[in-house]
């Protein structure tokens, strides 16, 4: 049942149209550059994913802190990047929100409280403890959101800060996306147990299990674990389950069984959220089509942005190393 | 000027600087209640608080990383690491993020953090609690290196590192613990990047680091007489004083590197390098660097001498560089003969 209101419930729509529209737009570009013989980096797409982003998104304050992972684009999205200077800086350009030194996986914002995606998987994990600790220290009720995948929780980086964000009490939500694939590897030879999620009572903080895939499903868990953050009541363990449509960074063939990949695509985010709306009455498919289009228009102006954008100075390349 | 240990003055300067900076915060592994394995941060909880200094869990990658957070979000961290060898353990936050954020996000990131911690053999603690993995650090763009030699140092890098608005790795030795030394009342701050000419002299310039330094002049001061050794403390690896160190090689004609980590892609090598592409034609010999044996640090007493440059050997390595083979090896680096030449 759609438990927010319809205000709330369109948003969370329109972040997902504009994370899969972004998505399937860069998906093109890549493999059109590519094609191209142009360097282009690595793209590692979250289409299909769009639900997690968006539900703990949905549940920050612009000033709260999130650090995101390689496949960062719909954290940074539902966090409320300017997608000009996100398409832009994809594109490795000057406009772009890292100026071009950062690419698709450290998309930063800070006034936005975007601290910036991870090359490293699990990287994140550690540095969001000091953004909780430091919101603790000025008596802020900031809360910080830290995404990792169920491959980074094979990392000792994981065990770590969990840990330690448990013994310091720190306002932290680490949100696993459980995508089922650390780049070709099942979850099941990541993980021996069934949810990653479980691994909380070892921490004595809580935590929960979710349907990723259900925009819903994840606000109410985010809601709850940003909460008990918020009241400096400590860390939360969160477990979406999801999907990931694409292969690991577009280029690593993966033979995925058919019969999975015909489950999941039954359970996409968006066709089921939509197809909720409508069921119980909150909005019409016209409404739903004005949404979509509206992300597509917003996603060509950004890429028609990006794309007329200058490209770096290569004179100012040694620019920002060091702090003066 | 009061006399203090070395520990002492360190101790001082983190009082000092959370003092006058509410940012300024230090954490670590038994670094709150206790007051630090090597009493660096005594009394320090009790004075500021278990909010400002405070012990963590025993997790290297956790506690630079979250130093690494504190200073993307306002905070100036001090993060202890009790041994420079256990940093491996917490590699990724310092080399991936620490030294890279700044510039992955155009320059919004400010990382004003220090990682204090101690290096270096003489204790027989064996392989992995007596590195020296300064030239590992010096090489990432991005961090800064400091190496304290003398107590007034030791407390004035520390407050500017913590003054610093990069990622700063400050690494003092554990040989030097005990040392007592004078150190200048009131505010003493030391800039990072200067070197510092401990001993004047005209006929070879002998650039050390940390400890090394303490040997070096011992070694000066016996050879006084012989060979009129002209000695810099670089206290700062990254970045480092060029400009003093070419200032004396262009008086002296000879450059000798002693540094206690092995000479292998190191700290002197760097220095060689440099000097050797800007004053070449003011090289009257091949440049020297005398590190410690490229082995894994022994336990025994008598091999860990063996292993780490001492008094008689830096003497040995000047008199080779000063003696008539020495200088004969290379006779076409005579400043006189370049000059000459067309």
């Amino acid at each position: 049942m759609i438990d927010v209101s319809k205000e709330t419930a369109l948003q969370l729509l329109r972040v997902m149209y504009a994370i899969r529209a972004f998505e399937l737009r860069m998906q093109a570009i890549f493999r059109q550059r590519t094609e191209a013989g142009e360097s282009v980096g690595a793209l590692h797409s979250c289409e299909g994913q769009e639900a997690v982003a968006a539900g703990v998104g949905a549940c920050l304050r612009k000033d709260d802190y999130q650090f995101s992972t390689h496949r960062g684009h719909g954290h940074a999205i539902a966090k409320g990047l300017d997608l000009k200077r996100m398409a832009a800086e994809m594109l490795g350009k000057a406009t772009g929100c890292s100026r071009g030194r950062g690419g698709s996986m450290h998309l930063f914002d800070f006034k936005i409280g975007l601290m910036g995606g991870n090359g490293i998987v699990g990287g994140g994990m550690p540095l969001a403890l000091g953004a909780g600790y430091s919101a603790r220290y000025r008596g802020s009720d900031q809360v910080t959101v830290c995404y990792f995948g169920e491959g980074a929780a094979s990392q000792g980086a994981a065990h770590e800060s969990i840990n330690m964000a448990a013994v310091l009490t720190l306002p932290i939500i680490y949100v696993c996306e459980n995508n089922l694939y650390a780049a070709t590897t099942h979850a099941s030879r990541n993980c021996p147990v069934e949810n990653v999620a479980a691994r909380a009572t070892g921490y004595g903080i809580p935590g929960e299990v979710v349907d990723g895939n259900d925009v819903l499903a994840v606000h109410r868990a985010a809601s709850k674990a940003v909460a008990r953050a918020r009241q400096g009541r400590g860390p939360t363990l969160l477990e979406a389950k999801t999907y990931r449509h694409r292969p690991h960074c577009m280029v690593i063939p993966e033979h995925r069984p058919e019969k999975e990949r015909e489950a999941w695509q039954g359970r996409d985010p968006i066709r089921r959220f939509e197809a909720q709306l409508r069921r119980e009455n909150v909005a019409a498919q016209d409404e739903l089509d004005r949404l979509a289009a509206d992300a597509e228009r917003e996603l060509a102006e950004a890429v028609a942005f990006a794309e007329q954008s200058p490209d770096p100075d290569p004179q100012t390349v040694c620019q920002w190393v060091w702090a003066d | 000027m009061a006399r203090l240990k070395m520990v002492r003055a360190m101790c001082e300067a983190f009082e000092e600087e959370l003092d006058r900076d509410p940012a300024v915060c230090l954490f670590g592994e038994d670094v709150g209640e206790f007051g630090g394995v090597f009493s660096t941060s005594a009394r320090l909880q009790k004075r500021f608080g278990a909010r400002r200094v405070f012990d963590t869990p025993l997790s290297e990658g956790a506690i630079i990383g979250m130093a690494v957070g504190a200073a993307m979000t306002g905070l100036r961290p001090i993060a202890e690491i009790m041994y420079l060898d256990f940093i491996t353990v917490g590699i990724d936050p310092l080399v991936n993020q620490a030294a890279k954020l700044r510039y992955m996000s155009g320059g919004q990131a400010k990382l004003p953090l220090v990682i204090f911690t101690q290096c270096g053999a003489g204790t027989s603690e064996a392989a992995q609690h007596s590195q020296c993995l300064e030239a590992w650090f010096a090489h990432v763009p991005g961090l800064k290196v400091v190496m304290p030699a003398t107590v007034a140092d030791a407390k004035g890098l520390l407050k500017a590192s913590i003054r610093d608005d990069n990622p700063v790795l400050y690494i003092w030795h554990k040989l030097l613990y005990d040392l007592k030394e004078d150190v200048p009342d009131g505010e003493f701050v030391v800039p990072l990047g200067k070197a510092t000419i401990r001993r004047t002299g005209t006929d070879l310039t002998l650039v050390a680091t940390s400890l090394m330094v303490h040997r070096a002049a011992a070694a000066a001061e016996a050879l006084a007489g012989e060979i009129d050794i002209e000695l810099i403390d670089l206290r700062t690896i990254v970045p480092w004083d060029i400009e003093t160190v070419l200032g004396s090689v262009r008086k002296t004609g000879r450059l000798l590197v002693v540094h206690e980590a092995n000479a292998q892609f190191g700290v002197g090598a760097e220095i060689v390098r440099r000097v050797t592409e800007e004053a070449f034609s003011c090289l009257r010999c091949a440049p020297l660097v005398h590190g410690g044996a490229a082995v894994p640090m022994p336990f025994a007493h008598v091999l860990e001498i063996a292993v780490v440059p001492q008094q008689e050997t830096i003497m040995a390595a000047a008199r080779r560089m000063v003696s008539a083979a020495g200088a004969a090896a290379l006779p076409s680096r005579r400043p006189a003969k370049v000059g000459g030449g067309g």
